[in-house]
This record gives C-alpha cells, structure tokens and sequence, in this order.
C-alpha cells in the first residue's frame, strides 16, 4: 500500500461512519444498514486505490465507481465530503427539498459520484459500459462497482456477468456487499444466492471471498483483482448490516430505519 | 379518519378475499415491509410468494400463476411495476389475456424521500397503452377497499395505483363505488374539476371550497378509474358546465388529463386545463414540498380553474 496504514484507515472509516449516521439522524429516517455494511470498502477505494482528483471531480482518466447499491448513497456523500469533494455542511441538506444528496446517487447533482444509480441490478452493466467506454479511449483505468447481496437477485446482473467475461473487462473490479440481508429480512430466507464464489467463477470471473470490514484483506484482494489480463473480478464482501452503529447493527429491520438527532449522536459517541 | 392506513386496508381487504376464495394469491418483491403485505403471509403462507428483488420475474410468475387458474395481487414501487416489468406485463399477463392484479405503491410524489429514481410520474401513462387493461387509483380507504373487490371479480389484468401510507375516508362505508365510474362528490355549475388519487382528490375538494367563497361554483369528480374512463359522466358534466380542469400525480403526457382531453376532442372539444407534473423527471424531498414544487396544490387548482373560466367565456 502506498500512503496510509491500517490503522489510519480505521481511523477514517470511523469518521465516515460518524458522519453517516450524523446525516441520516438529522432528517431522521434513511438507508443506515446498507450504507454501514460499506464503509471499510469506501474508506480504502478513495483514500487508497483510486487514481482521484477531489479539486476536479471530472478529471479524464481517472478510476470510476459504480455504486449499483444507490440507496447507500449516504455513505459515499459521507467519504466525497471528507475528501473535499464538496463542504461537509452539505452533509445535513441529505434528501430535503433542492439537496445536492438525494436519497441515491445522482451524477448529474452530486459532485464526484460517476454513475446515477437506485434502481437495483442497473449499475453492473454501466460499470460493463465505463469499461467499456477506457478501452476504446486506451485507458487502463479501474472501474469499480459494488451491488448488494439483495440487489444480486436481479437477473440483469448476470447478463452484464455474461457480457463482462465474454468482453474480457479486466479492469472491472466489482464487489458484493454479502451482508445477509435485504428488506424483508435475510437473504437466506427470502431469495437465496447463494454459492455467490461459483456462481460468478462459472460466469468466468476473477473471484475472491473476504471479511468486508478487514482493510487487511481488501488491500490484497484489490491489488490482486488488478492483475488480472484477461478476466472481470468479483469481491465477494462477508459484512455485517448496519456494522458500527449500535443501534442498527444486525437488526433485522435495519434497511431504512427512523431514529432521532439523539439515537444518532448516542451512536456516534460510543464509535468513540 | 380511518383508524387503519391504506396499506392495512389493502392487506386486510386481500385477506377477505382470500378466506372466501382459494384462487387469490399475493407477491412481493422484497418490499413485503413496505407493503405492509405480512399478516396475509402468516395466514396464507402457502399462497404468498416474495420473489426477491426480481421484479421481472415477479410478474412473469405472476402471469403463470394466471395461466394456472390463480388471482396473484403483486405489488412493487409503481416506478418498478411499471418500467422495470412493463415487457412481462405487457406480454405473459395482458397480450396473453390472463389475470394478473398488479399494483403500483408510491404514486407520484409520494415517493417522497426515495427521490427520482422512485418516483413514477409516468406509470398511469405507459399502463394506458395496454389494451383492455384497467387501471384505478383509490383515493381513500373506502374505495380502497371496495375497488379491490372488484377488481379481483373483473376477468382480467388490473393496474392499481396505491398510496400506501395515511388514512383518509372520503367516503362513508354505504356510498357506493364502483370501477370503471366516476364518483361525483361535489355538483356545481361553472366549471368541473377532475381529481384521481389520494393526493389530488382532497386538493380538489379544497380548491372547490376557495372557488365557492369567491362565487365560482364547481363540480368535483373522483374519476378513480382512470381506464376504462367513464365518457359518459364527463360528457354529461363538460356539457353542463363547459369548462373541465383535470388533477393528477402523474405527469401531464398520458395520464388522466391525457385520457379525458383525448376524449373531449373527439366527442365534445371542450376548454380543458391541467394541474399535473409537466415534462419533468422526479426528486427527493417531503411529500409537502414536492406538492409545491410540481404544483399539485389546491392554489394551483383555482389558479387553472380562473384560467378556464376566462377561456370559456372569452
Ligand atoms: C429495482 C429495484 N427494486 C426494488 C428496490 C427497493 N429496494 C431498495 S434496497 C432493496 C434491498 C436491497 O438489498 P441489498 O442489495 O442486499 O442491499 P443492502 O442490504 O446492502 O442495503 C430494495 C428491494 C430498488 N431500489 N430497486
């Protein structure tokens, strides 16, 4: 790894999260599970692995994210604002009227968001596309993508798992954010997916499973996802829903969840 | 006031009906929670079916369900059950002449927090393009509930647009609703003004109430179904007060206002203004503030209804 530790990373993905859940309690309802479960994958793409330019959101060249999970918008604000993408008071504008945050990624409001995103199972073949988009104009640039466990049982995210082997995109690196569950409750129960490592091998991807929250293991599978010549790869990420935020974490009902400015600043003082 | 919200209604009614009939099946698409669709799981659990987040494929069961003899109810966000299965829906369940009951949650603005991406504006107006298909939007739980019944008798695919969450009653229990008629809530003179839905019916009624006190009296009509219309009522009303305003949480290309001027072109030109969403795509905020934001309030209603007059009488 080039600058920082894992210990400084920790440190970031802790604020990430502090910020998080400070925005989502201050309009009082939001997407609080999904966007935890992410954070540790967030804190080392930007702070780490992507060729970015915070001043010039827009810069050619640059690697790209996808986040096909769009309702964990938050998190992603969250990570840009300390980036310096855009003030950090921003932060608090999340999803009232006239945000430049709306509830899922919007490219076209928010500064430093590459794809417009929310409706599950589209962000794979946009990111197939991006990719795509850097052959033709011989960039070798990385494209990242990250979808839900949930988001997985939509069938057009194995047609784009076709179409990415099939066009050899080896610089598409996407994750899954294996957090077990999805609105209804576990994904085990409502729509299994289950073996996800042989389901995407078969599809001829590049694929490894790891502990979604370990900066350890990340580091090393992204750069080995990078090596590869020939095909796509698939990250498949053991999370936890609602990971760091007590009262969210694991709770079943933790999709969209309503808490108070209070159960928020609670939370944030026991991330410590 | 009903003591229940629109989504216990439409649970609670699909619940009756299924205790009489063995054939009335529900699906979800992982938003059973939104739904609110639970309590029929646990008695019916043999006959609910939660697809996952594969709204598609929900719909094209849905169809085989039909096929097979069943009445599936499958809801979804109406942006999904619209655009994302619209093929499914078009072909296995409405080409293929089956029974598929679906309904659209979140209409319009209400979608609210969940922004753009979420916010069907163009629902009512890709659904009207199926033939034969009918399509209704309660405006409370009390044609709520007695549009579903109906809908489950009518032989055929079904579109419902529902407002999931509050619990206004327009209506009293007795007052008969009935699909494919409108209801007139309110008689007056000058002009009529057409409301569908949860949001613009009660927008309508207090726009009425503005005009009277400035002397301008209105008929207010509750055209919950919106497909097949009901031309003779419209007729009957644009004849008598020969000026029409029409409200809807859906854009203004292929809706409602779309449905009736369409009509009145051919049978009865007519002066017809809009209060709707205009070429526009959705965004995040409260239900209040989009309301303003698209116009979709009773000042707007009196605004157009001033418009209308002047064109009538010009
Ligand atoms: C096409 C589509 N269908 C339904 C939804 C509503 N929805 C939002 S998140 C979600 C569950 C997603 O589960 P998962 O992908 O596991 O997300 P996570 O648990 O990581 O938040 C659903 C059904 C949507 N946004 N898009």
């Amino acid at each position: 790894m080039s600058g920082m530790d894992y210990k400084e990373l920790e440190q970031k993905a802790k604020e990430i999260r502090k910020k998080t859940i400070d925005s989502i309690g201050f309009l009082g309802v939001g997407h609080i599970g999904g966007a935890m479960s992410i954070v540790e994958l967030l804190t080392i793409l930007y702070y780490e692995k992507m060729n970015i330019n915070p001043k010039d959101p827009k810069m050619k060249d640059r690697d790209k994210l996808v986040l096909s999970k769009g309702h964990a918008g938050p998190a992603l604000y969250s990570t840009l604002a300390m980036k310096g993408y855009f003030p950090e008071e921003w932060l608090h504008t999340l999803n009232k009227g006239g945000t430049n945050l709306p509830s899922h990624c919007d490219m076209n409001r928010t500064p430093g968001i590459d794809m417009t995103t929310g409706s599950l199972g589209q962000g794979l073949s946009s990111a197939i596309g991006l990719a795509l988009a850097n052959r033709l104009d011989k960039s070798d640039r990385n494209i990242f993508a990250i979808i839900g466990d949930g988001e997985s049982q939509e069938g057009q995210n194995w047609e784009a798992a076709m179409a990415a082997s099939h066009f050899r995109l080896n610089k598409l690196i996407a994750f899954t954010d294996n957090n077990k569950m999805q609105i209804d409750g576990y994904t085990t129960d409502i729509m299994p997916i289950d073996d996800l490592e042989s389901k995407w091998s078969a599809f001829g991807w590049n694929t490894f499973r790891i502990n979604g929250h370990d900066f350890a293991a990340l580091d090393k599978a992204i750069d080995d996802a990078r090596l590869s010549t020939d095909k796509p790869t698939m990250i498949i990420l053991d999370t936890i829903k609602g990971k760091g935020c007590t009262f969210a974490e694991g709770v079943i009902t933790n999709h969209n969840m309503p808490f108070t400015y209070e159960a928020a600043q609670e939370a944030i003082k026991a991330l410590g | 006031m009903s003591d229940k919200d629109m989504r216990e209604v439409y649970t609670e009614t699909l619940m009756e009906l299924a205790e009489a009939n063995e054939n009335i099946c529900v699906m979800e698409a992982d938003l059973m929670r939104a739904t609110g669709t639970s309590p029929f799981k646990e008695k019916f659990p043999h006959r609910t079916f939660n697809v996952g987040v594969a709204e598609s494929n929900m719909v094209g069961v849905a169809s085989g369900l039909s096929a097979g003899g069943k009445i599936p109810f499958a809801a979804t966000f109406g942006c999904f059950a619209a655009r994302r299965t619209f093929d499914q829906f078009f072909i296995s369940a409405n080409y293929a002449q089956q029974n598929v009951k679906l309904v659209g949650t979140d209409p319009g603005i209400s979608a609210a927090f969940n922004g753009g991406t979420h916010m069907p504006f163009e629902d009512t107006g890709l659904m009207r393009c199926i033939p034969n298909l009918v399509i209704f939007e309660p405006s409370d739980t009390v044609s709520l509930k007695k549009l579903i019944r109906q809908a489950a008798e009518h032989k055929g695919c079904t579109y419902m647009r529902l407002q999931r969450k509050g619990k206004n009653a327009l209506y009293r229990e007795t007052d008969e609703i009935v699909l494919g008629k409108g209801n007139v809530l309110k008689e007056g003179d000058d002009v009529t003004i057409i409301a569908s839905g949860y949001i613009m019916v009660p927008e309508a009624l207090e726009a009425a109430g503005i005009l009277e006190k400035e002397g301008i009296s209105s008929t207010v009509i509750d055209m919950h179904t919106i497909k097949p219309l009901d031309k003779n009522l419209i007729l009957k009303y644009a004849e008598k007060t020969g000026a029409l305003v029409v409200c809807e949480n859906h854009q203004k290309a292929c809706g409602l206002f779309a449905a009736v001027s369409e009509m009145l072109a051919e049978e009865m030109p007519s002066p017809v203004e809009v209060v709707a969403i205009e070429d526009q795509f959705g965004q995040v905020g409260t239900q209040n503030f989009l309301q303003k934001e698209y116009g979709l309030t009773a000042e707007n209603i009196v605004k157009k209804t001033k418009r209308v007059l002047e064109r009538k009488n010009g």
